[in-house]
């Protein structure tokens, strides 16, 4: 099932890319706009207008954000570039932007490294190895996918405080270094590669983990890849777990960080907005670079249920 | 299953004892495969579940000794209009966001499945909030709706409409919740429908034009019915993220105003780290969950009557 999800995702990535270039072709005739654009235009607008609109204040005075109705800054571009310069040395200085950003991508890092390894493990094992008590182990993965994380935060904040994780990075990268998520994606990954591949690396005398490392993972790139993007995206936005687990200013994450700016800083909207900015851009860069494999992983982790 | 798994699995041309032993092996292979995953999940995800299911029985607040209250918190659960409005909210709220994702979503996929100028574009542009923190979706439109110096107030003015209270007014808040989040989720709702559209067989829609059907025939008859799994999966995600709705709250409102837009969890989050009954707060999730199973059942048995498997 998994299977047809992945290629389904594969044919979405390739059409996201090379979705303009039959009108290269040599069959393009000329015809009048498609009656489409009139629906994705001001969809499309919708959908930017928040960020433009976040970028021109950020560009701003904090006394042009004081009149209503608001216009554009003035002095394109000579002021606004040293108001965004203003601004967002002004966030920068205000606030530990700089450590919530090596602190967010500590914990992302170790949390996506965690995943792939440890999820790979127990995919592999889950769908391969014969061991006792494997079916009841896949069922207690399945139904723990299934409850919500508010009903286990209270006792998660209990026994992190027992081992003295409360207020440290550790507190928001151990719980999270395995996901039942992830196992069960890879799990019914592998159930879908032919034995006859590992069959023969056994044969040849490789052991389990040679076989799972060197044979296996190689040409998973699209599942992999979806269960580090998944996670990635998930710890880097992930709020109400630091919201709780996460109390001195030095260990927050960005979005905890930003959050916590907003009471200090609700009134200059220009200094808000840049803070706002830096802490999306790291995510929206790699989106739009590797904007096919966020696509295609979505749609594969979405078709999975 | 296990079974048939197994006899998948295993080498045909092993005799008996090798068999024995690799049987063995296999066992301790898996049990150190599975070991870094058991720990962390038995630790941090089913020891707490059944540990919350104590503390849902319990007066607790987190720091003097717990006491043993059986059904109390249930029983005073039922009693609580703030609950019981906590409750009416995060089902006004899932009521619209739901079906507002799904049926945009819908039509920008169709269009968006196209081979159009400016596609790039266009999908770019539905697809940057996705990646975008709810945190920093909440603090734009926060700016954006802001009843004083906010656009869209200066907007409205100039169309000639009053200016709104927007997240400050009781009546308007959890509207604007609704449509900030509306705005955050499209794209993921999007990229799902793109999937599906894109697993339909072109012939199936030529086929359809050669009988004579017109474009919104051939949708109506041929396409729609074939997105119906990819539908239901989509009102099942959204109605669980609904229903857990926190963060955008947290960050605009914090419930306010006038507890406005106190839905479930946020209620829950104020039981637990606000007021410290983190007993009461648990017997909150376990009825949330309760809640999400319930809808879910549903929709898959309703889903089951009317979306249509290709086999």
């Amino acid at each position: 099932m998994s299977y047809v999800a992945v290629e389904r995702a594969d044919t979405l990535g390739a059409a996201g890319v090379s979705g303009t270039a039959p009108l290269q072709g040599p069959e393009t005739r000329r015809r009048r706009p498609s009656g489409w654009h009139l629906l994705l235009v001001p969809v499309a607008l919708l959908m930017i207008f928040p960020f433009v609109w976040l970028i021109i204040t950020s560009a701003s005075t904090l006394a042009e954000t004081r009149v209503f109705p608001p216009t554009l800054p003035a002095g394109f571009p000579v002021t606004w570039i040293q108001n965004l310069v203003h601004n967002y040395r002004e966030a920068w200085t205000q606030a530990p932007f700089g450590r919530w950003v090596l602190n967010t991508t500590i914990v992302t890092f170790t949390v996506v490294i965690g995943n792939l390894a440890f999820c790979s493990l127990a995919g592999y094992a889950l769908a391969r190895l014969r061991f006792f008590g494997r079916t009841a182990l896949f069922l207690v993965i399945l139904a723990t996918l299934m409850v919500p994380f508010q009903v286990v935060m209270i006792p998660v904040l209990l026994i992190c405080k027992y081992l003295g994780m409360v207020d440290t990075l550790a507190a928001l990268v151990v719980p999270n270094l395995v996901t039942p998520f992830g196992i069960f994606l890879l799990r019914q990954f592998f159930k879908t590669l032919p034995v006859e591949i590992e069959e023969a690396a056994r044969i040849d005398g490789a052991t389990r983990l040679g076989t799972l490392v060197k044979v296996l993972l190689p040409s998973m790139a699209a599942p992999l890849a979806t269960v580090g993007i998944m996670t990635m995206l998930w710890s880097w936005n992930d709020f109400l777990w630091p919201l709780i687990a996460i109390t001195s200013q030095d260990n927050m994450t960005l979005q905890l960080g930003l959050s916590s700016f907003v009471g200090s800083h609700v009134t200059n909207w220009p200094v808000l907005m840049a803070g706002t900015v830096m802490t999306q851009i790291p995510m929206l860069l790699i989106f739009l670079v590797a904007q096919r494999w966020f696509v295609q992983s979505f749609a594969s982790s979405g078709v999975k249920g | 299953m296990s079974t048939s798994d197994a006899a998948a699995t295993a080498p045909r041309t092993l005799r008996a004892g090798r068999w024995d032993r690799l049987l063995g092996s296999e066992s301790t292979t898996g049990w150190l495969f599975v070991s870094p995953a058991v720990l962390v999940i038995g630790l941090f995800g089913v020891a707490p579940i059944v540990w919350s299911i104590v503390l849902s029985f319990q007066s607790n607040d987190l720091v003097t000794p717990a006491t043993w209250v059986g059904m109390a918190n249930y029983k005073a659960l039922l009693k609580d209009p703030m609950f019981a409005a906590s409750v009416r909210r995060t089902i006004v709220y899932t009521l619209l966001f739901v079906p507002i994702v799904t049926v945009a979503a819908l039509a920008v996929a169709v269009a968006l499945n196209r081979r159009l100028r400016g596609m790039r574009f266009y999908r770019t542009a539905v697809f940057a909030p996705v990646v975008t923190s709810t945190v920093a979706t909440a603090i734009m439109f926060n700016w954006l709706l802001d009843p004083d110096f906010g656009i869209v107030n200066a907007l409205l003015v100039k169309l000639g409409l009053p200016a709104q209270g927007f997240f400050q007014s009781p009546s308007q808040a959890l509207y604007c919740i609704v449509v900030m989040t509306v705005w955050g989720w499209l794209g993921f709702a999007v990229i799902i429908y793109l999937a599906a559209l894109q697993g339909v067989p072109l012939e199936l829609m030529e086929a359809a034009a050669i009988d004579g059907a017109t474009r919104w025939r051939a949708f109506r008859r041929v396409q729609l019915p074939l997105l119906g799994p990819a539908t239901l999966f989509l009102v099942i995600w959204l109605s669980i993220n609904a229903l857990q709705l926190f963060d955008e709250i947290y960050v605009t409102t914090r419930g306010g105003p006038l507890s406005a837009t106190t839905v479930v969890v946020y209620y829950l989050y104020q039981q637990a780290f606000q007021l410290f009954e983190a007993g009461y707060a648990t017997a909150i999730a376990y009825v949330l969950f309760l809640g999400i199973l319930l809808l879910t059942v549903v929709q898959l048995l309703i889903g089951r009557k009317f979306v249509y498997y290709r086999s």
